[in-house]
């Protein structure tokens, strides 16, 4: 009978054993180059893993204040004009005596909006997780321009400062939306020109960084490390490397124009005879208010996969190593993101059916829209696949890894409707998209971040997170964020529409639905607010005990394959990463492989047949030579 | 993708090699790259031929003015002619001052790819306003 | 202290940074570069797609001479092209080793950029002074729009020479290959510089 995977015993080439609670000698434990000053350390850092940790706390501390305004805004929508002392914080011009008025409904909605997107998960999924793993996975010895590199958060940072800065703007922040349509975003007030600003910035820092990750993923990859060898990881990095390459400079130029015509009173995007409050314009006109939706969504649409793809990464990492086999038909994924990617392109317009588009431009958008649904699936039909008959470790990346796939589902497939324009005219800019959307991004990608989180925190400091904490905070988070989302499908389909500030209730069709859930979705996103306790807690206890040099983990705890574990201390070296970079003898999710039967992982940079002389053997190039190096 | 694996050479003491560029640098890795020529005079040719482009440059930009402008062409023959020679002209400065016409495959790719996505980019929402609705 | 960090530093060695890669056949420069370029060819395409959907929009349209110089820009359409030429003949020379040529070819290439930028500065007065500007009309912002970015571009241009002319030229003693490559890789971006030239030039004027 053919042995099982889960019938192995694992007793694998293994890191030496490390004392646990002990201090290990500080030069091992150093995060950054122990040679350089404190502002070349810290600050103006060209380590590509100091740079990604601080994508990662800035973006985290984005997420949690972008969160905290949809709270407010949830507020608002259990109880419409009901006062809260806690909206007294945003100030008397939006919020009178605690009452939130429906302008600075907007401010929080266009802000959450802004910030969740372009401030909290990009920069966690490819400015974080992207930067710090990518050259570690690929074996190189930092990125291809480790001072662009540096260059690229410092233009994020300041991205993100001028995008806080516009609560103190004259009339408030922007309040057109994420989406800034015009016309109304070209004669909004004075914080919508601080979106602009601050969105060149956010791009230019996209930009440069997408360079950086593809020449680094093409030029610095170890030696026997072909594309087919790559973790998914890396693919797709290198798939939303370069979907924010080519996508993202048309919304820069179309920033320009909103910028020319609010600043120099063009009218790229105006239209003769507008009429502001009763008055007619006096700008020039002959304007065109699409070609600012056809030039935002060329960018945005490709923007929604440079949310997933990140977390798809994540998530096969995981998943690959807590079932201990090789991922599925491991090519289809690959073809699959290829796939994703070129499509991406190509189906920006299906954001826009009710313009009165024509029925052959709308076929087209339709058709190419229904075909980038089939790869998505094959890759969750090959995750799920892949759990099949696989000795399943439930460690809290796990839960986050497994929790994803059905919400990722339930996000994709109501996204059909939404895809085909005869049912789009029913449901658009209803509260069915913002279910749609959110159940990709919520419970989808921050999930697979969170088990990023989860499953990366000792490879980066030598600790595990706590698992009693983990999984509280998993159960809870699901259990919540569901409670927030489900009910919204059914409001959508309702026709409560989005973007009203008192959710719904304004409108005899929609005003039962809206009593009956919107309180309750307010309860579930505070309480889901409360259930992120567990993390905070975890994290911080888990943080301080790093600084004060506690590890508690051996360089490879997962027992995982990728170059990241096997090839590198936890925290890798400081300067370089490896002491010798490594050399890649195989794929990437030798898991139970019948070519090593004493283990049930065989990592990518272990030699099976080394050349007979000393100081060869199985475990060159590993942690452990270059912890005994 | 055609599987191009950089295979690893035999050390002598079984451990793993780091990247050593200048091991290939003067076999250019078998790998032909006009823009390593080490030959003085292929430079020299090379330059006589940036001058002829040159010259076939300055001529288009003539021809161009001279037939929109001078001759005042109406408009649509006037945006056939320009952007014929433009699209020439721009060949030019693309296969021989950037040296496109002896890149590798891997920069044409990533070009053919966005001269694709630009394409779409310019189509796009021009077509939408010509097939819409009530028109 | 301080000399000792430099010293690490500069051990941490990123490979295929001068010599290419064997299997791609590029040095990281190369094709950082052209990833740049690819991504400004969407930059200035989203602007070209919006001229064309604003003119064929509208009902009447100006034709380029009747707003615009044309003799002043075919001048520069000149200029422009010939310090694509010197910038190319700037890194011939220093491929043959020969620094003083490669630093006259490429002075020549940035006065030739600074006067493009006189000109360009001559013309946007004269449509000030003609009480014109970005706000009267379509073609007006159009015009103003693309050329002030390219403009932009050719400033950022004026810039790398600079520093490579001067500051930068320090490289040419401790490592002249690598100086080289970055006078090949900053000639790409004036190229593309170029090339957008020729496309907007035609478009805005001639159509």
């Amino acid at each position: 009978m053919p042995e099982r995977p889960q019938d192995r015993v694992a007793s694998p080439p293994a890191t030496a054993p490390v004392s646990h609670g002990e201090s290990i000698e500080a030069a091992s434990l150093h995060l950054t180059n122990p040679e350089l000053s404190w502002i070349r350390r810290y600050v103006f850092s060209t380590d590509h893993k100091w740079i990604g940790l601080q994508y990662g706390f800035t973006a985290l501390c984005f997420l949690f204040f972008g969160f905290s305004l949809m709270l407010l805004m949830r507020l608002q929508l259990g109880w419409p004009g009901h006062a809260f002392a806690l909206l007294k914080l945003l100030g008397e011009s939006r919020a009178p005596g605690g009452v939130l008025l429906p302008e600075g409904y907007n401010q929080l909605g266009a802000m959450h909006g802004t910030i969740m997107v372009f401030l909290a998960i990009v920069p966690l999924g490819v400015g974080a997780f992207g930067n710090y793993l990518v050259p570690l996975q690929i074996g190189a010895p930092d990125m291809a321009f480790p001072k662009l590199n540096m260059f690229s958060y410092w233009c994020y940072f300041i991205g993100g400062v001028i995008m806080l800065s516009s609560f103190a703007a004259q009339g408030g922040t922007p309040a057109s939306g994420w989406t800034s349509y015009v016309p109304l975003a070209d004669i909004a007030t004075r914080g919508q020109t601080y979106w602009l600003i601050g969105m060149v910035f956010l791009i230019t820092s996209s930009l440069l960084g997408s360079i950086n990750f593809i020449v680094t993923i093409v030029q610095l990859r170890a030696k026997g490390l072909s594309f087919m060898r790559l973790p998914f990881f890396v693919w797709a990095q290198f798939v939303t490397s370069f979907l924010l390459l080519l996508a993202f400079p048309p919304l820069e130029s179309a920033a320009f124009l909103q910028l020319m015509d609010r600043l120099a009173h063009t009218s790229f995007f105006l239209p003769s005879g507008l009429v502001v409050s009763g008055e007619h314009l006096t700008n020039a006109g002959g304007g065109n208010p699409l070609l600012w939706q056809h030039l935002f969504w060329f960018l945005a649409h490709p923007e929604v996969y440079v949310l997933i793809l990140p977390a798809l990464g994540i998530v096969t990492e995981i998943i690959a190593n807590n079932t201990r086999k090789p991922i599925w038909q491991h090519r289809w994924l690959i073809y699959s993101v290829l796939w994703i990617g070129f499509f991406s392109f190509i189906v920006w317009a299906h954001h826009m059916f009710i313009t009165g588009m024509g029925t052959l431009i709308s076929g087209f958008f339709q058709t190419t829209t229904m075909i980038i649904s089939i790869p998505s699936v094959i890759i969750l039909t090959v995750l799920v696949v892949t759990l099949w008959g696989g000795a399943i470790r439930f460690n809290t990346p796990m839960h986050f890894a497994v929790a994803f796939l059905p919400m990722f589902g339930l996000g994709g497939l109501t996204g059909l409707p939404l895809g085909l324009a005869t049912t789009d005219l029913h449901l658009h800019d209803t509260y069915y998209v913002i279910a749609h959307f959110h159940y990709v991004v919520a419970p989808g990608t921050i999930f697979a971040l969170f088990a990023g989180i989860y499953y990366w925190f000792p490879k980066i400091t030598g600790r595990k997170l706590n698992e009693v904490l983990g999984r509280i905070h998993f159960w809870l988070s699901f259990i919540f964020i569901n409670g927030v989302f489900l009910p919204m499908f059914l409001q959508g389909l309702a026709g409560v529409s989005r973007r009203l500030y008192d959710g719904g209730v304004q409108y005899a069709h929609a005003k039962a639905i809206a009593e009956a859930t919107n309180p309750w979705i307010s309860i579930s996103a505070w309480c889901l607010a409360a259930s992120q306790l567990p993390f905070i807690i975890n994290f911080v206890w888990n943080v301080v005990a790093v600084i004060r040099d506690k590890r508690n983990a051996e360089d490879n705890p997962w027992q995982a394959t990728t170059l990241e574990w096997a090839a590198a201390t936890s925290p890798p070296l400081a300067h370089g990463n490896f002491a010798v970079l490594p050399v890649v003898y195989r794929g990437p999710y030798e898991y139970s492989s019948p070519e090593y039967p004493k283990s049930d992982f065989l990592p990518q940079n272990v030699d099976l047949h080394p050349a007979a002389s000393p100081g060869g053997g199985m475990l060159a190039g590993t942690a452990v030579a270059q912890r005994e190096a | 993708m055609t599987e191009q694996l950089v295979q690893p050479t035999a050390s002598t003491d079984g451990m793993p090699l780091p990247a050593t560029p200048e091991r290939d640098e003067h076999t250019h890795g078998g790998v032909h790259d006009p823009n390593l020529h080490h030959s003085p005079e292929e430079i020299r040719r090379e330059m006589r031929v940036y001058l002829v482009v040159f010259g076939a440059l300055a001529a288009l930009t003539a021809l161009t003015v001279w037939a929109c402008y001078g001759l005042r062409m109406p408009v649509h023959i006037a945006i056939a002619i320009a952007l014929v020679i433009a699209c020439t002209k721009g060949f030019l400065v693309a296969g021989f001052f950037m040296h496109l016409l002896s890149e590798k495959k891997l920069i044409y790719s990533i070009l053919g790819l966005t001269v694709f996505f630009f394409a779409v980019l310019l189509w796009g929402p021009w077509h939408h306003f010509v097939d819409m609705i009530g028109k | 202290m301080e000399a000792h960090a430099e010293a690490h530093e500069h051990v941490l060695e990123i490979p295929y940074t001068v010599h290419p890669r064997p299997d791609t056949g590029v040095y990281n420069a190369k094709l950082g570069i052209w990833l740049f370029l690819a991504s400004e060819v969407m930059l200035f395409g989203a602007l070209f797609s919006a001229y064309i959907l604003l003119r064929t929009g509208a009902p009447t349209w100006p034709r380029g001479w009747e707003f615009l110089n044309v003799p002043l820009a075919t001048l520069n359409t000149f200029i422009l092209i010939a310090s694509s030429v010197t910038v190319v003949l700037a890194w011939s020379n220093l491929r043959l080793g020969n620094l003083k040529w490669g630093r006259i070819f490429m002075g020549l290439t940035l006065l030739f950029a600074i006067w493009f930028l006189v000109d360009k500065g001559i013309e946007y007065r004269h449509e000030f002074l003609e009480g014109r500007s970005p706000a009267t009309n379509n073609f007006m912002a159009v015009y103003f729009t693309m050329t002030g970015l390219h403009g932009l571009h050719v400033l950022g241009g004026v810039i790398v020479f600079t520093y490579f002319l001067f500051p930068g030229a320090k490289m040419w003693k401790t490592d002249r290959a690598r100086y080289t490559n970055r006078i090949e890789v900053a000639g790409l971006y004036w190229h593309f510089v170029d090339l957008v030239w020729i496309f907007l030039f035609p478009s805005l004027y001639l159509m």
